[in-house]
């Protein structure tokens, strides 16, 4: 048993490896990922801003009264009521004091009550926040109507009336600010905490045994914090113009103490005369809180950066630029099928995005072509650039995706020359290519009906009128076989089941007059027994209306079903084509016949492990140099990791790119196998089976049950109540 | 060794008029040390099953019982963990701030920090993880991994029974090999009994004991894995089969056969479930075929399925395991 976990973890040491080198490289930044992240806030101009100000303001609120409090007290009889002079900056109050040094030394108590409020509001907040995570049911639904309540109270109100009740001063200002602040926050807190609570690890937590308290703080407070933090910070400007509000009428600060909004009160009544004097307050409570919000702003966009999935990548070892060699794809075979017009031809077709550390090329010049009413099935596991291929297809990549190619043609009208004939392009794609996702619900707009939404297609792009257009939205429906077509058509996406959806989706495709349906992942997202109604569907029209079909699927066994011609994709590159007929007996690519044994089927051997491929998709930002799927092939050769194979004709129809393909054909026999004769030949397995397979035990042995160095702990040792 | 049994299960979601019985009267038993593979299509119910196995879900009616105890009473201190559940999209189960070891650490039960650590490393050597990424983060593993991890910690917990819910369908192709491996692996060193949750019926027969069908709400089906697969007593049953990927399957005639307008029914609404069959508005042997059929209209096939093979929900079961007229 132990060599069998042996050889399993060989199985997956290629991706242990690539996780230790990964983890190696950014062991530093997971020390602190919370720090690292503020300080990322510094490196926007915004945030650098931000910070000064903020750190500015709060200097002062610390120094200022230690250094000028003498100052500011100091009552000079004899110049009361002065304008702006070289003495006084600001000018004199009515006892003749400096209203500059006066402004500075408010900072510490204007800050200090505010963050105090905050603080209570925030402490409020959670607490209120987390409450129906904590109490039971109804304990929760209480609190949560109680918050309802009162956040539907206006909050100046809400201060007016804890003024009242604590009293007018800064002890009951602090109290009805921070308790008006509270009801928002709370409500927030509750609704992430509400949204965290449904999280799949959060469940785990909760079933692995561990107490509501400790989920809360370990789980869900520390992944919801960083909104709280952000909705804080700005809350603090918040509070901050608040209290000066209060202090300017006189609700807040009482003399002899003073703050902003009381020097503001103060220098109001001679504003037409001494006007710096009401200004310079206002100015201060501007600028401190416009600290304070920025310096939110900040962090919440620093916050909102995804920075795990990158920080994790490797540098690519070879440059995106140096591979335009390779991108020259020899398209398969014009003469093959000489009276057929490809619908789609595509030749060293790149998709790049921008990254980190230069473009990351997620489509590396892939070329094929779609014949008229040809089926061509395109698969590969996540990662392969299958969809963003379609998507560049059908003109569809967002900005900041770029899309390069040396030719991508439908019916023959160039699809690259976008400047010149954009009009053109886009009612040639609006009306001959259609495009069907994997999620029906979304590519749907919600609050329209389905007949509208097809019959707009029709509108646009045929000049059709409303109710003709209207009907023919009927007829496709009903020719995808929607029952109750007429009726369907007036509900909206919701009311409709997702297979019915998808056919929806369908007859949207139809509404123009398609020569060529591209579907990305259609029926992923369906049910086993829908999803064959929804190809079957497909397999019609594209039968009865010649329509072309460029299908996308990760599952091998959907396009072979499907499709007159596969291409397997991987790392952005076709690393074959061939017949889907002769997917089972003449693949010749490692890849190919790996992911097709890889899928567990109902004639799959029961006693024998299931074939893995050992390691891990390549990532489009981490490309090797050579075949990108040498480091996972047991053929790889030195040669695999330094050369990049081109794909080459093998025989008409069939390319591969490979240095080594696979012609074994016994191997092929083997591979394919006579279903009931599977007992006896197939102990000895085949060099490919056993390369690939990574456990090798006879079931026998793992009947015997466990051993010495394993005891059997998990469940014997299971508490006994 | 623990015996999971579900004792008439009912699990509603909302209330008055727009409640929905997501799990109807469920009767369903996970043996010791056997896996049950649990197949249906996506609203027939299996997830809330799952989920009120370890009490995420309310259960309205029945008992949910580990060793003939209410599990609901189980939960008390620290020994409700007897259940334990691996979830279906593997960087959502782990949170993403903790450590892979941290969060085995948690789900193990109160020990002192040594113990604690050396128990993570043999759970990391059990699911074939290597220690090294004991203190890596869940952004910084893949997919395959993170299911391993899953795994380790739902096993920390010391559970008498698993339950894996889809835990391969968010997996590529070729890593979903090694974790049903791993899975059947464990479960044969281990002797755990298995609550095993898929869609795919290729996926659940690799590594299931007995196998159940669940369709709105209802097991229709349940019998042993080989029983089911090779002498399918329900039409849905059937169908299941026919969609699942056969070897030959390949050749294209899967898909481009023409059936009959039974096959492109919609599935019903689980807010307002047909009355008597449930599977008579979709049935290829039932009224909409054979009109003579009427009891499938208004009489549950539930009451009495016990008496028949594999306990099928079926009037018309025992008709299918012999004529074979009817069943194609």
């Amino acid at each position: 048993m132990a060599v069998e976990f042996e050889a399993l973890r060989a199985g997956e040491e290629q991706e242990t490896q690539g996780g230790i080198r990964a983890a190696a490289q950014d062991g530093d930044v997971r020390g602190r990922p919370g720090g690292n992240r503020l300080l990322g806030v510094l490196r926007s101009p915004l945030g650098w801003c931000a910070a000064t100000l903020l750190l500015l303001v709060l200097l002062l609120a610390v120094f200022a009264p230690l250094l000028w409090s003498g100052r500011a007290d100091a009552i000079d009889t004899g110049q009361i009521l002065q304008g702006s002079s070289g003495r006084h900056w600001l000018g004199t109050d009515n006892l003749g004091r400096d209203i500059f040094y006066r402004l500075l030394v408010a900072t510490r108590l204007s800050i200090a009550l505010a963050l105090l409020a905050t603080a209570l509001g925030v402490a409020t907040g959670l607490v209120l926040g987390v409450a129906p995570a904590l109490l039971g049911r109804r304990g929760g639904r209480m609190v949560t109507a109680v918050v309802n309540v009162a956040v539907a109270f206006p909050g100046l109100l809400l201060a007016l009336f804890f003024a009242v009740v604590f009293g007018v001063g800064a002890k009951g200002a602090v109290l009805a600010i921070g308790f008006a602040m509270a009801p928002g926050f709370a409500r927030l807190t509750q609704t992430l905490v509400a949204s965290l609570s449904e999280r799949d690890y959060v469940h785990a937590a909760r079933v692995a045994g561990v107490g509501r308290v400790r989920v809360l703080t370990r789980h869900v407070l520390p992944n919801v914090s960083d909104p709280l933090i952000v909705n804080a910070t700005i809350g603090a400007g918040g509070a901050l113009l608040a209290f000066s509000g209060l202090s300017f009428l006189g609700l807040g600060v009482q003399a002899p103490s003073y703050d902003w909004g009381r020097l503001l009160g103060e220098g109001l009544n001679g504003i037409y005369t001494h006007p710096a004097a009401a200004l310079a307050p206002g100015a201060a409570v501007v600028i401190a809180g416009l600290a304070f919000n920025l310096t939110g702003e900040a962090v919440a966009k620093a916050v909102g950066v995804p920075t795990a999935s990158w920080s994790r990548a490797l540098r690519p070892t070879k440059s995106p630029t140096a591979t335009p060699a390779t991108a020259v794809v020899p398209v398969a075979d014009d003469a093959e099928a000489p009276n057929k017009q490809p619908v789609l031809r595509v030749e060293g077709l790149r998709v790049s995005f921008p990254g980190p550390d230069g473009p990351v090329t997620a489509v590396r010049g892939v070329g094929f072509h779609v014949g008229e009413g040809e089926a061509v099935g395109v698969v590969g596991e996540s990662g392969s650039g299958k969809s963003l291929t379609a998507l560049a297809v059908s003109r569809l990549v967002e900005h900041p995706g770029a899309v390069d190619a040396d030719r991508i043609e439908f019916l023959g009208t160039s699809l690259l020359t976008e400047p010149a004939h954009g009009a053109v392009n886009r009612r040639l794609l609006g009306t001959s290519l259609a495009m069907v996702f994997q999620d029906p619900m979304t590519s749907f707009n919600p609050t329209m009906r389905i007949g509208r939404q097809l019959s707009e297609t029709a509108e646009q792009h045929l000049g059709s009128s409303r109710p003709e257009a209207l009907s023919r939205a009927v007829e496709r429906l009903r020719q995808v076989r929607i029952s109750a077509a007429e009726r369907r058509a007036a509900q909206y996406p919701h009311e409709l089941s997702g297979g019915m959806r998808q056919r929806a989706m369908i007859a949207l495709a139809l509404m123009g007059r398609p020569r060529l349906i591209v579907a990305d992942e259609p029926t992923t997202a369906l049910d086993v027994t829908v999803q064959r109604q929804v190809l079957r569907l497909l397999d019609r029209i594209r039968a009865g209306d010649g329509v072309a079909l460029l299908l996308i699927s990760h599952d091998i066994n959907v396009v072979a079903q499907t499709c007159d011609r596969v291409l397997v994709m991987y790392a952005g590159r076709i690393v074959e084509e061939l017949p889907s007929d002769r997917l089972l007996t003449t693949a010749q690519h490692p890849y190919t016949r790996a992911l097709i044994a890889a899928v567990p089927h109902m004639e799959t051997e029961l006693d024998r492990p299931l074939t893995v491929i050992p390691g891990r998709p390549v990532t489009p930002d981490r490309i090797p140099a050579g075949c990108a799927f040498a480091a996972r092939c047991p053929f790889a050769q030195d040669r695999c990791r330094t050369d990049d194979p081109r794909l080459e004709m093998v025989e008409p129809g069939h390319r591969v790119a490979c240095w080594y393909p696979q012609t074994d054909a016994e191997h092929g026999a083997a591979f394919i196998g006579e279903r009931g004769e599977l007992t006896a030949e197939d102990a000895e397995l085949t060099a490919v089976d056993a390369e690939f397979i990574a456990v090798g035990a006879e079931p026998a042995a793992e009947e015997a049950g466990p051993t010495a160095e394993e005891p059997e702990p998990l469940v014997e040792e299971g508490e006994q109540p | 060794m623990s015996e999971l049994r579900f004792e008439d299960v009912t699990v509603c979601y909302g209330t008055g008029r727009r409640a929905m019985r997501a799990v109807d009267g469920v009767s369903l038993t996970v043996p010791t040390g056997q896996v049950v593979g649990l197949v249906g299509d996506s609203g027939s119910g299996k997830s809330t099953l799952a989920r009120a196995a370890v009490g995420l879900a309310p259960v309205a009616a029945g008992r949910v019982l580990l060793d003939g105890r209410d599990i609901r009473h189980r939960t008390a201190g620290r020994s409700g963990k007897a259940v334990q559940m691996v979830f279906q999209e593997p960087y959502a189960s782990l949170d993403p701030r903790m450590s892979a070891g941290d969060s085995v650490a948690e789900a193990i039960p109160r020990t002192d920090a040594a113990t604690r650590r050396a128990e993570v490393a043999r759970l990391f050597g059990l699911v074939g993880l290597d220690a090294a990424h004991v203190s890596s983060r869940p952004a910084e593993l893949s997919g395959g991994q993170c299911q391993r991890v899953a795994l380790a910690r739902a096993l920390a917990a010391r559970p008498q029974i698993v339950v894996a819910d889809e835990i391969t369908s968010a997996l590529d192709v070729s890593v979903q090999g090694t974790v049903l491996n791993l899975v059947r692996d464990l479960q044969r060193r281990t002797r755990l009994g298995m609550l095993f949750i898929s869609h795919n019926l290729a996926v659940v027969r690799y590594v299931s004991d007995i196998i159940a069908v669940m369709y709105l709400g209802r097991i229709v089906e349940c019998g042993p894995a080989h029983e089911v697969l090779t002498d399918p007593q329900h039409p849905y049953t059937r169908e299941l089969l026919a969609a699942a990927p056969h070897r030959d399957g390949y050749a294209g005639d899967g898909v481009r056969e023409e059936s009959g307008a039974v096959m492109d029914t919609e599935p019903p609404d689980p807010h307002h479930a047909p009355a008597g069959c449930r599977f008579h508005p979709r049935c290829p042997v039932g009224p909409l075929a054979l009109p003579s059929r009427t009891d499938c209209l208004s009489l549950d096939p539930t009451v009495g399925a016990l008496g028949r093979m594999h306990s099928t929900a079926c009037h018309y079961a025992a008709a299918l395991s012999t004529s074979s007229d009817v069943a194609t």
